[in-house]
């Protein structure tokens, strides 16, 4: 086989993979807009929000430790004790939920029937005040996770690889794990929205508000429940994420990523985001492979955004949006 | 009642801050931010050697050393706002801490005259004082990094890098691309294959550039990078098994925050630097114990010893001398901006000097003139140990292939000259 066509191979995998971790940052931003309209701007700063808290919980660290000293003059940081990663998961899964009931509570609640700008304007909001929470919270020190996801090359494809080709590829364990968590995430929230009590009320906010009130659904409960799940998306982001990075400020720059992973895949759809984001993924990769080269390269995070145009020129709503349709 | 509840909270504020000192040195600070994770170890570094300055002796020549810090953020937005906040505060000079705000800076202080240190960033260029009057960037340029990285290289490799192959993965920005023309004349000069690979910010993601240097293999890859590039590089070049000896990062690209999130990956990567590392010498002790032990500190310690906070700490030492120097010139303890220029232009920091600051070993001497704002220009190669969570210097320090770097620092300062309409003064 040319070797050319093996490196193809090799990029296209590495393409799917990456995209596999986009479209797990695209879900959270899926969840809120399909279920309340809102374009959540703070999604990013949520999964960097989570990663710290996550870390903070496992590594004992006591929150607020830089206030508590500056006002007391105290010099604490750490409680002593380390905690399970799977315990700690759990702690941050509560303090998600509490920050979403937060978020509904002094937020959202106030913005009922205000324009979608307004809303939006109000997460931009959300995200500067979340950085600079979780700054105050936890420091802004460069954090390492580790969860004890495997990370490095697999032997396994590489080996076989090189055996059929002569040459291995290369595939991140990281990258394959987030692909099957990214999987069971996908199938774990489609059944929650298509079996569950709670799943198919949210689907009835997401469809008419005014409908789901009259019928006695709570608003509320599901605006809370909601963000609480796209907190728990933005927990996984984070963790996968931060295992590849370590936890820092500027993880949550990775809402970049998900812009054009949703144009591409639509607002309004969970496998939206999934296609939409294998479809970035491979196309910036092999895009950075044959052509970058020839125009200086870094084409990636341009080319994403392009793709995603060339898209919308045929399909305005993206690949499984909604067509809406406005009558005069 | 709401108002005079007020105007006392202002009262007292006002007469609880700091009293404004005779020498004020600005402090370009980014605690907050991405990039904190860099900009804390060295404002730490600087304000606590200020301190012990200031506890231990007095300040310097009698005249307490006021840092007023201002949080840049990196932004260079703001950190001309902090420019033009602090200004007329007396201002001695100011470090910019990045090459973005050192670049809206060199008009502005140049007429408002105020000399630009840019402490081995910014413009590399301005090593011409007959040019750049107000812009010193000693100790040494990225393009003397450039081509101490190529001298290692070859050295490891007997001498000759003839048929080898050097890829760069560089942030994709003008301070990312600033090795890139030393690295092409160097390429053409010792007949090494240049193979550049940018990376787009903030860099979380650069499997494609790596999945590049796993198929074509280079000898050796060198880094400029910055923020999460650097730790995600040192990552993915872990993940590839690139041997980490043959991977070297620019001064920008070898702090304890680049390589500790790749954990055990990371040992043996290797980084220049132009300063020593570690605790062992008395002026760092002398801050544990005057100044972070008695609760002195400007942050929580914990940074102490670590390459930001040692940039920080010789940054402070450099900035002192030159007070000194303008003091001793003038003859007044109290000095202006133009003193400082003045200084910084004829300052000398032997290696004798550096003891007796107990600094002895920290850096080379320094010794600038009127052509010349940067010195020494060198640096050495430091690596990585990741089970002890240490760096060690491994080389003295290199002195860069002048015959190459000075042409280009003279062709890019005259073309800077003529585009900014300035007529380069004449140096005796």
């Amino acid at each position: 086989m040319p070797e050319q066509l093996l490196f193809a191979m090799e990029v296209t995998l590495n393409g799917l993979m990456a995209g596999v971790l986009y479209a797990l940052v695209a879900l959270g931003f899926v969840l809120i807009f399909k279920a309340s309209g809102v374009f959540n701007f703070a999604q990013g700063v949520m999964a960097l929000f989570a990663a710290l808290t996550l870390v903070g919980f496992m590594e004992g660290q006591i929150p607020f430790a830089h206030l508590i000293n500056a006002i007391f003059g105290t010099d604490i940081h750490h409680f002593g004790w380390h905690v399970n990663a799977l315990v700690a998961i759990l702690m941050t899964m509560v303090v998600m939920v509490a920050l979403a009931w937060c978020v509904n509570h002094f937020v959202m609640r106030h913005l009922v029937n205000q324009e979608p700008i307004i809303l939006f304007m109000a997460t931009i909001g959300l995200a500067y005040f979340l950085e600079g929470l979780g700054d105050l919270m936890w420091g802004s020190d460069i954090k390492n996770l580790n969860v004890g996801l495997p990370q490095g090359i697999n032997g396994w494809i590489d080996e076989t690889t090189f055996n059929l080709f002569g040459y291995g590829f290369f595939i991140d364990n990281l990258d394959i794990v987030a692909t099957i968590v990214a999987v069971a995430l996908v199938i774990v929230l489609i059944a929650f929205a298509q079996y569950t009590k709670q799943g198919r009320a949210m689907r009835a906010v997401a469809d008419d508000h005014q409908a789901a009130l009259s019928v006695g659904i709570s608003l509320n409960f599901i605006w809370v429940m909601v963000w609480s799940v796209a907190g728990f998306v933005a927990l996984v982001a984070g963790i996968m994420w931060g295992s590849k990075s370590g936890v820092q400020f500027s993880l949550s720059l990775i809402a970049l990523k998900a812009l054009p992973v949703l144009m591409l895949g639509g607002f309004t759809s969970i496998p939206g985001a999934i296609v939409g984001g294998l479809i970035i993924g491979v196309g910036e990769k092999l895009f950075e492979f044959a052509v970058g080269p020839l125009i200086g390269g870094a084409t990636e995070n341009w080319f994403a955004f392009v793709l995603a145009l060339v898209f919308l020129v045929f399909r305005p709503q993206g690949l499984f949006g909604e067509k809406i349709i406005e009558r005069v | 009642m709401k108002f005079k509840i007020l105007a006392a909270a202002a009262a007292a504020m006002m007469a609880a801050g700091p009293a404004l000192a005779d020498l004020t040195v600005p402090a370009l600070n980014y605690r907050t931010g991405p990039y904190a994770p860099s900009g804390i170890p060295y404002a730490d570094g600087f304000s606590d050697y200020m301190t012990l300055l200031n506890e231990r002796d007095g300040g310097v020549g009698g005249e307490k050393i006021n840092v007023v810090e201002c949080e840049t953020g990196y932004n260079t937005e703001k950190g001309v706002e902090c420019y033009e906040q602090t200004k007329g505060q007396g201002a001695l000079l100011y470090i910019p801490q990045s090459t973005g705000i050192t670049y809206q800076l060199i008009p502005k202080a140049s007429a408002d005259q105020i000399p630009i240190w840019s402490v081995a960033y910014g413009r590399t260029s301005a090593v011409n004082g007959e040019v750049f009057e107000w812009v010193f960037n000693m100790p040494v340029t990225y393009w003397d990094g450039a081509s101490v990285a190529v001298k290692y290289a070859m050295e490891q490799e007997g001498g000759s890098l003839d048929g080898k192959k050097i890829a760069l993965v560089y942030h994709n920005s003008a301070y990312g691309k600033e090795p890139i023309r030393t690295l092409e004349a160097l390429a053409e000069k010792h007949n090494f294959e240049l193979t550049l690979l940018p990376v787009d910010h903030p860099g979380q993601e650069q499997k494609s550039q790596w999945l590049q240097i796993r198929r074509e293999k280079p000898d050796y890859v060198f880094m400029w990078g910055w923020g999460v590039m650097n730790s995600v590089a040192i990552q993915e070049a872990a993940n590839i098994r690139y041997p980490m000896d043959h991977f070297i990062g620019v001064w920008w690209s070898g702090s304890e925050a680049d390589v500790v999130p790749a954990g055990e990956g990371a040992d043996g990567y290797k980084a220049l630097t132009f300063h020593g590392v570690g605790t062992d010498f008395p002026a760092l002790q002398e801050i544990k114990s005057q100044v972070i032990d008695a609760g002195k500190n400007a942050g929580d310690g914990s940074k102490f010893g670590e390459v930001g906070y040692n940039r920080g700490v010789f940054t402070a030492a450099v900035v002192a001398e030159a007070i000194k120097t303008a003091q001793e010139a003038t003859g007044n303890a109290e000095i202006t901006a133009a003193d400082m220029r003045d200084a910084l232009e004829n300052l000398e920091i032997s290696d004798a000097r550096f003891e007796e600051l107990g600094l002895g070993g920290f850096a080379p001497a320094i010794q600038t003139s009127c052509a010349v704002h940067s010195s020494p220009r060198l640096a050495a190669v430091q690596q990585w140990n990741a089970a002890d969570k240490t760096w060690t210097v491994l080389t003295d320090y290199m002195e860069p292939d002048f015959e190459v770097v000075d042409p280009l620092i003279e062709e890019d300062s005259m073309a800077y000259a003529q585009e900014a309409g300035i007529e380069p003064r004449t140096c005796e």
